[in-house]
C-alpha cells in the first residue's frame, strides 16, 4: 500500500472520527443520546468481522482445492483480523449497551452470535496450535473453517429468526431508523476501516512471505547431496 | 468368488467392524454411558427438590448433559485407529466415503442408545414435565442424530492432531451450537401444555435442514481431513 | 494383463525440510524391485506415496492397466500392502479381520473359505483367537494374508522381515516369488538378508 494511501486513511479516519463527535447529532429516543454517537465505530467493526469470517472460509476453500500455501497463509491472516474486529465490535458493542440498557450484555441474538464467531476462531487457533506438520496444520484447519462455516450461518441468519418469533426485540438497529447523518458518518467510518483492514492484511502477508523465505534460504544452505539418487 | 463395490457396503462393513470392536472393548460406550448417567445424577443431587424447577432450565440442562456425554465418546471412533495404527488399514481398503459414513452411522447410534439409556433416567430423577411425549421423542431422536452429524467431521480432525482429548470438545461446540440451541427450544415447547407441536415445528424444520447442510459439507471436506 | 506403475518427479516435504527430491522410476509387471536405503532415507515414506497413504508434494504416481490410467478407487483395489505401522484389530479375532478387510474390499467369502484362506498360513488353529495374543510371526502372516486377500496385482512391503525368524523369512520369500510371477512386489529394506527380494529399483541415502 502506498504512503499517500495511507496518510489518505489516518486523515480520514481522523475527519470521520472528529464528524462523530461534533458534526453528528445526538440520537434521540435512547437513554443517554450522546453516547449513541458509539454506534457509527461499533456497527463497521462487526460489519467487518462477518467479511473477515466469509474471507477466511473461502481462501479455506481455496486452500483444498489448490494445496497453495498462500491460501492457507491468508486464510490464517483473516482469522486473526476477524478476532481482532470482533473484539472491537464486542468491546464497543458492550459500552453501548451498558449505557442503554444498564448491562454490558443481553444474550441478544447478535451478541450471541458474535461470541459464537469468537468461538469459532479460538477454535481454529487452538487447532493450528495443536498440529505440528505445516501442511496437515493447513488441511485440518481449512477443513474446520469450512465445518463452522454452514454452523454460523445456521446461528446467525436462521437460528434468531425461530427464537424472534418468542422474544421480539432488537429493533435498534434496523435500517428505516437509521438517521441520514448517522448513515453517512457511519458508512464513511467503515470505508476508513476497509482501508485498514486492506492494510493490515497486506502487512501481516509480507510477514509470513519474509519468513518462508527465510526458513528456505536456512534450508537451502544447509543442503547437502541430492536425496533419492537413482541406483 | 463374487465382488461388489460401492460406498455403501463399504460403510456397512466399516459400521459392523466397528459395533463388534465396541462390543469387545466398551470403549465409547462406557465413556459416553458413565459421564452421561455421572450427570444426571449430580444435577439431580444439586436441584433437589428438583420439582421447584423451571422447566427450561430442566430442558437446557438434559441437552447439556447430552452434548457433553457425546463429546466424551464420539471422537473414539477415529481416535481409536489412529491411536491402535489402523487408521491406514482402513484406508488401503475403503473408500473416503466409506469410511465416514460408516463412523456417522456408527456415532449415530451410539447417540440413540445414549439417549434410550439416560433421557428417562433423567425425566424419572429430575421429575421433568413431558406433557407432548410425541414431540418430545422426535426432538430428542432428531437433536442426537443432528448432534452426531455435525462432531462426525470434527472428530476425525481431533484424530489427527495432538491433545486430542481437550480439543474435540473446543472444536465440535461451536459446530453443534446449532442443533443443540434448537433442541432445547423444542424440548422446551414439548415440555409446556401451551406450546406443542405448533410451536416446536420450526425447531424440527431447522433441525432436518442442519442435518441436510452439514453431512454434505462434512463429506465435501472429509477426503482432506482423512487422507494424508 | 499388464499392470505399471511410475513415478514422475516424487518429491515429499514435511516442514519445510524434504524428506524426498525428484524421484523418477517406473516397474512393469510380472516383477519384483526393492527400494534400498539406510534408516530415515525415506524409504517408507517412499512406500507409502506409491500405496497412496501419502500425498506428495511434488510430482505424481501413476498405475497404469494395459497402459490405462488408474483412478483413485480402481488404484485402492490395485494394492495390497503390509508395513510395520499398519496394524490389526488387535481385540478382534484373526477370522474378524480377515473378514472385515475382505467384505470391506467387497470380497462375497463365507467362512469356510476365509478358514481356508487361514489354513495357507498355519493360522487355522487361532483362527477364533484375538490378534492381540498373536506372536510377531503370526501377526506377519496374517497381514500378509489381509494384504492379499483382495488378489491385487501390485503388493507393497516395509521391512516384512523384521523380527521374524528363518521360518518367517522363508514365508515370505515363497509369498514374494509366488507374486512376481503375475504382479508386481515392491520391497523397502534395509537388512541385507532381503535385498535379494528383486531388482534394486532406489536407493535413497541417508
Amino acid at each position: 500500500m502506498s504512503t499517500t494511501t495511507k496518510v489518505l486513511t489516518g486523515v480520514w479516519i481522523a475527519a470521520v472520527t472528529v464528524a462523530a463527535f461534533t458534526w453528528l447529532p445526538p440520537a434521540q429516543g435512547f437513554r443517554n443520546p450522546e453516547s449513541a454517537r458509539i454506534v457509527v465505530f461499533h456497527v463497521p467493526c462487526a460489519v467487518l468481522t462477518f467479511i473477515a469470517f466469509m474471507a477466511n472460509a473461502l481462501y479455506s476453500w481455496k486452500y483444498l482445492r489448490s494445496r497453495n500455501p498462500l491460501a492457507d497463509a491468508k486464510a490464517n491472516i483473516s482469522a486473526e483480523l476477524g478476532m481482532l474486529f470482533a473484539v472491537l465490535a464486542t468491546v464497543t458493542g458492550s459500552l453501548f449497551a451498558m449505557e442503554q440498557w444498564g448491562s454490558p450484555w443481553n444474550w441478544d441474538p447478535r451478541e450471541t452470535s458474535i461470541v459464537m464467531l469468537m468461538l469459532v476462531y479460538a477454535a481454529y487457533f487452538v487447532l493450528r496450535g495443536s498440529v505440528e506438520e505445516k501442511s496437515k496444520r493447513a488441511r485440518l484447519s481449512a477443513a474446520y473453517a469450512l465445518l463452522a462455516f454452514p454452523a454460523m450461518v445456521f446461528l446467525i441468519w436462521i437460528f434468531p429468526r425461530i427464537v424472534e418469533s418468542l422474544h421480539p426485540t432488537n429493533t435498534l438497529f434496523s435500517r428505516t431508523g437509521l438517521d441520514p447523518a448517522y448513515r453517512v458518518t457511519l458508512w464513511g467510518f467503515f470505508a476508513g476501516l476497509v482501508s485498514v483492514y486492506v492494510w493490515m492484511f497486506r502487512l501481516r502477508l509480507r510477514v509470513e512471505l519474509a519468513e518462508a523465505r527465510l526458513r528456505e534460504r536456512r534450508h537451502s544452505e544447509l543442503e547437502m547431496e541430492p536425496i533419492g539418487a537413482q541406483p | 468368488m463374487s465382488r461388489s463395490s460401492g460406498w455403501a457396503r463399504e460403510a456397512q462393513a466399516v459400521f459392523a467392524k466397528d459395533c463388534l470392536l465396541e462390543l469387545r472393548t466398551r470403549v465409547a460406550l462406557g465413556a459416553v454411558v458413565l459421564f452421561a448417567v455421572t450427570s444426571v445424577v449430580a444435577a439431580g443431587f444439586a436441584l433437589a427438590p428438583p420439582s421447584g424447577v423451571a422447566g427450561d432450565v430442566k430442558a437446557a440442562l438434559l441437552w447439556v448433559v447430552i452434548f457433553f456425554a457425546a463429546v466424551a465418546g464420539l471422537s473414539r471412533v477415529f481416535v481409536v485407529e489412529e491411536e491402535t495404527r489402523t487408521a491406514d488399514a482402513l484406508r488401503l481398503a475403503v473408500s473416503p466415503v466409506g469410511v465416514f459414513v460408516g463412523k456417522l452411522a456408527f456415532n449415530t447410534v451410539l447417540m440413540w442408545v445414549l439417549c434410550a439409556l439416560t433421557v428417562p433416567l433423567y425425566l424419572v430423577l429430575l421429575e421433568a414435565p413431558v406433557v407432548h411425549w410425541g414431540l418430545f421423542v422426535v426432538v430428542t431422536f432428531l437433536g442426537s442424530t443432528a448432534l452426531a452429524c455435525a462432531t462426525t467431521a470434527v472428530a476425525a480432525i481431533v484424530a489427527k492432531a495432538s491433545m486430542r482429548g481437550a480439543l474435540f470438545g473446543v472444536l465440535s461446540f461451536p459446530v453443534a451450537l446449532p442443533p443443540l440451541l434448537v433442541a432445547i427450544h423444542g424440548t422446551k415447547a414439548a415440555w409446556m401444555a401451551n406450546a406443542g407441536w405448533r410451536a416446536a415445528i420450526g425447531d424440527i424444520q431447522v433441525l432436518v435442514g442442519f442435518m441436510l447442510v452439514i453431512v454434505p459439507a462434512s463429506l465435501l471436506v472429509f477426503e482432506h481431513i482423512w487422507s494424508d | 494383463m499388464t499392470w505399471q506403475i511410475e513415478l514422475r518427479r516424487v518429491g515429499k516435504v514435511f516442514n519445510d525440510r524434504p524428506v524426498l527430491r525428484g524421484i523418477s522410476a517406473s516397474v512393469c509387471s510380472p516383477g519384483a524391485w526393492t527400494i534400498l536405503g539406510p534408516n530415515g532415507s525415506g524409504k517408507s515414506t517412499l512406500l507409502r506415496i506409491i500405496a497412496g497413504l501419502l500425498t506428495p508434494t511434488d510430482g505424481e504416481v501413476l498405475y497404469l492397466r494395459n497402459g490405462e490410467r488408474l483412478n483413485a478407487q480402481q488404484r485402492r483395489q490395485a494394492v495390497g500392502m503390509v508395513a510395520p505401522d499398519i496394524a490389526l484389530y488387535r481385540p478382534l479375532t484373526a477370522l474378524e479381520n480377515l473378514r472385515f478387510l475382505a467384505r470391506a474390499r467387497g470380497m462375497h467369502l463365507r467362512d469356510p473359505q476365509l478358514l481356508e484362506l487361514l489354513e495357507q498360513v498355519q493360522l487355522r488353529q487361532r483362527a477364533h483367537d484375538p490378534v492381540a495374543t498373536f506372536s510377531t510371526g503370526m501377526v506377519q502372516r496374517l497381514k500378509l494374508l489381509t494384504a492379499l486377500v483382495h488378489r491385487p496385482p501390485v503388493l507393497l512391503l516395509d521391512e516384512p522381515g523384521s523380527n521374524l525368524d528363518e521360518a518367517g523369512m522363508e514365508f515370505i520369500r515363497l509369498i514374494v516369488r509366488e507374486q512376481a510371477k503375475h504382479g508386481i512386489v515392491i520391497v523397502a529394506t534395509n537388512d541385507t538378508r532381503e535385498m535379494d527380494y528383486g531388482e534394486p529399483l532406489i536407493r535413497l541415502g541417508a
